[in-house]
């Protein structure tokens, strides 16, 4: 019978959530297609993560080999273009993440699959693959075909599909030999180089105040330090205050920062790009302000202004720092 | 160092109405600012870097219109040697594998020891025409590199992975990296770069300049077509505060109170 991939993703030990998401939505489209969902995993050692992933899916292939341990492209990519041409997949899912960025486009351009990208749903309509993305950060979706292919590559963005722990399907564990023969060589993995901890955990805040491009000007800092302070609450960021050095780096909030779910989460001047909505999009209460009433923030908050923060940031804190004294 | 730096010339949409025109399948982009892409903004001030350090020279080059030549005068102003612009109308409609092999026709025909793109397009965000674009030209990639140091025939990468972890690698030149935002810090065009760059040439390569056919660039050439564009569906139901500046920030903080939080 015809099999549908999911590439499991793992780094130091650990198979990354994306996995089982894929795995949850990839069980829907096996069932619809009458086709067996098949998880991949490879790595060294990696029979925990094989048992694991055997609750998800029908079959779980293992590619077993000390130099597909970390993720090295190259390597991977020999092991999977081979497997893929044997096996023929009706589709490959990955996530798209550092794993599925830096592996999908030149996999499935050197088995000349199509491949989409980036995608926040998927269905087969008839034989036609058809997909949907977003994009202009996050302001429109778009619904794409995908040129028809006996097999698809497709990167499913994270945190898209929930996780669903059903019944455990016992799929079968069956170990392959690893085709690497000749020595990687191109491209070597070094070593994991670990963030530095940061002065404050901000995982750990009730309340934040995120604060994002919108604010124009390092000038504005102090004004806002001067909100969150008067709230009580910690002072974090998009990734373009981080790359302009305006905050350190351990208080970006996103994919690529932290996740937090604080109590309370007032995002002044973010738009609202999935990688940043993923890390803060399950607080308790999101307040947005933002100019822009089509900006993607307002789809996961519960209160919004539209509004020009200079004129909201000021007023607010003086209302606060009222019934901040009141109170005492 | 021989360096590439391919460029996209992208409408400005974060704080910009954003409408659908007639067709569904395109967004009205006359009333939009248009300028060069936010990770190719650091991609381009990385090749100039590296080129101040290490001698060489940097090309610029990007897929579309005539209106790029904006964004291109820009990258000259800001330290590149060249600018080619790979115009054709066969190119309209090509997404982001057909884009890749329109660069790759053009880039197998320079030197070059290292290669840069954008970790992705603020526009379509594919994240994948650099790294597709390598596999075509048969050098290694590593793609959202946060930092580049080189030794010998050697480039050592940070790639950043997710919550801030990064992954050395090493590879051997030539190579293609695409950048992540924060790597540097891109500088600003002087007036004089400015006027100097306007009299550059920039060089214009179409369909047959580079050896392609008509069905391998375009919409016949790509992967994806697009059915239809629409406005994407709500998570939450977001009550939007109404009223004088005043009024809205009653309303916030009556809200913090009654939920307990000042
Ligand atoms: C691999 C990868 C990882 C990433 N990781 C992260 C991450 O971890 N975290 C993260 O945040 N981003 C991350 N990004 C970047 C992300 O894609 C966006 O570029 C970024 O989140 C945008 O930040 P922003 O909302 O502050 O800026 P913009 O998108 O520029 O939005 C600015 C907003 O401010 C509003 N505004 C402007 N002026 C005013 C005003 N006067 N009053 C009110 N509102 C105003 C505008 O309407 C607009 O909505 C990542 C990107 C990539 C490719």
């Amino acid at each position: 019978m015809t099999e549908l991939f999911v590439l499991a993703e793992h780094r130091q030990g650990e198979i990354r959530d994306v996995t089982f998401e894929l795995l949850t939505k990839g069980k829907e489209l096996a069932k619809k297609t009458s086709t067996d969902l098949t998880a991949i995993v490879l790595g060294h050692n990696a029979g925990n993560h094989a048992k694991r992933l055997a609750d998800h899916a029908k079959r779980v292939l293992v590619i077993e080999d000390p130099r597909l341990e970390n993720f090295n492209s190259e390597a991977y990519q020999m092991v999977l273009s081979q497997l893929i041409s044997q096996r023929k997949p009706s589709l490959t899912l990955m996530g798209h993440t550092a794993f599925g960025v830096d592996l999908a486009p030149s996999l499935a351009t050197e088995l000349n699959l199509p491949l989409a990208t980036d995608c926040v749903d998927l269905d087969f309509e008839g034989e036609t693959l058809t997909v949907i993305r977003q994009v202009y950060g996050g302001k429109v979706n778009v619904k794409a075909r995908v040129r028809k292919s006996e097999g698809y590559i497709v990167t499913i963005r994270p945190a898209t599909f929930e996780t669903e722990e059903g019944t455990p399907l016992g799929g079968k564990i069956v170990t392959i030999e690893s085709p690497l023969s000749e020595d990687i060589e191109y491209k070597r993995f070094i070593e994991y180089v670990q963030p530095p901890a940061g002065e404050v955990d901000i995982t750990a805040a009730d309340s934040l105040i995120g604060i994002g491009r919108g604010i124009k000007d390092a000038d504005n800092m102090p004004m806002m330090e001067e909100l969150a302070a008067t709230l009580g609450g910690v002072l974090v960021c998009s990734r373009p205050i981080v790359d302009k050095e305006w905050l350190p780096a351990d208080r970006q909030v996103g994919t690529s920062g932290k996740t937090v779910k604080p109590k309370l989460y007032i995002a002044v001047g973010i738009s609202g790009a999935f990688q940043h909505l993923t890390g803060m999009k399950n607080s308790d209460l999101i307040i947005a302000i933002n100019k822009d009433p089509k900006a993607p923030i307002f789809r996961v908050a519960d209160y919004g202004v539209v509004e020009d923060l200079f004129k909201i940031v000021p007023s607010l804190k003086s209302k606060i720092s009222e019934a901040r004294e009141a109170h005492t | 160092m021989e360096i590439i730096v391919c460029i996209k010339h992208v409408p400005e949409t974060a704080e910009a109405d954003i409408t659908i025109d007639e067709s569904g399948k395109r967004i009205e982009v006359e009333d939009l600012v248009f300028d060069i892409n936010e990770w190719d903004d650091y991609a381009l001030e990385e090749a100039v870097q590296l080129k101040e350090k290490l001698g060489g020279s940097v090309t610029a080059m990007t897929v579309g219109s005539e209106e790029g030549d904006s964004t291109l005068r820009k990258c000259l102003a800001r330290g590149a040697d060249r600018a080619i612009r790979l115009t054709d109308k066969a190119f309209e409609g090509s997404d982001g594998y057909a884009t890749a092999k329109i660069l790759h026709r053009a880039i197998k025909e320079l030197p070059y020891d290292l290669i840069l793109t954008g970790a992705q397009a603020g526009d379509d965000g594919y994240a994948q025409v650099g790294v597709t674009l390598a596999e075509l030209l048969g050098v290694p990639h590593a793609t959202m590199v946060k930092k580049v140091e080189f030794s010998g025939d050697q480039a050592r990468v940070n790639r950043e992975l997710e919550g801030g972890l990064e992954a050395v690698i090493e590879m051997k030149l030539p190579a293609l990296i695409t950048i992540q935002t924060g790597i540097n810090e891109p500088r600003y065009v002087s007036i004089m770069g400015i006027r100097k760059a306007k009299s550059k040439e920039i060089k214009v390569l179409g369909l047959k300049e580079l050896g392609l056919k008509e069905d391998e660039v375009g919409k016949a050439g790509s992967w994806m077509t697009v059915e239809r564009m629409f406005v994407p569906p709500v998570e939450k139901e977001v009550e939007i505060l109404e009223g004088t500046s005043d009024e809205v920030t009653t309303k916030i903080t009556d809200i913090l109170r009654a939920k307990g939080l000042i």
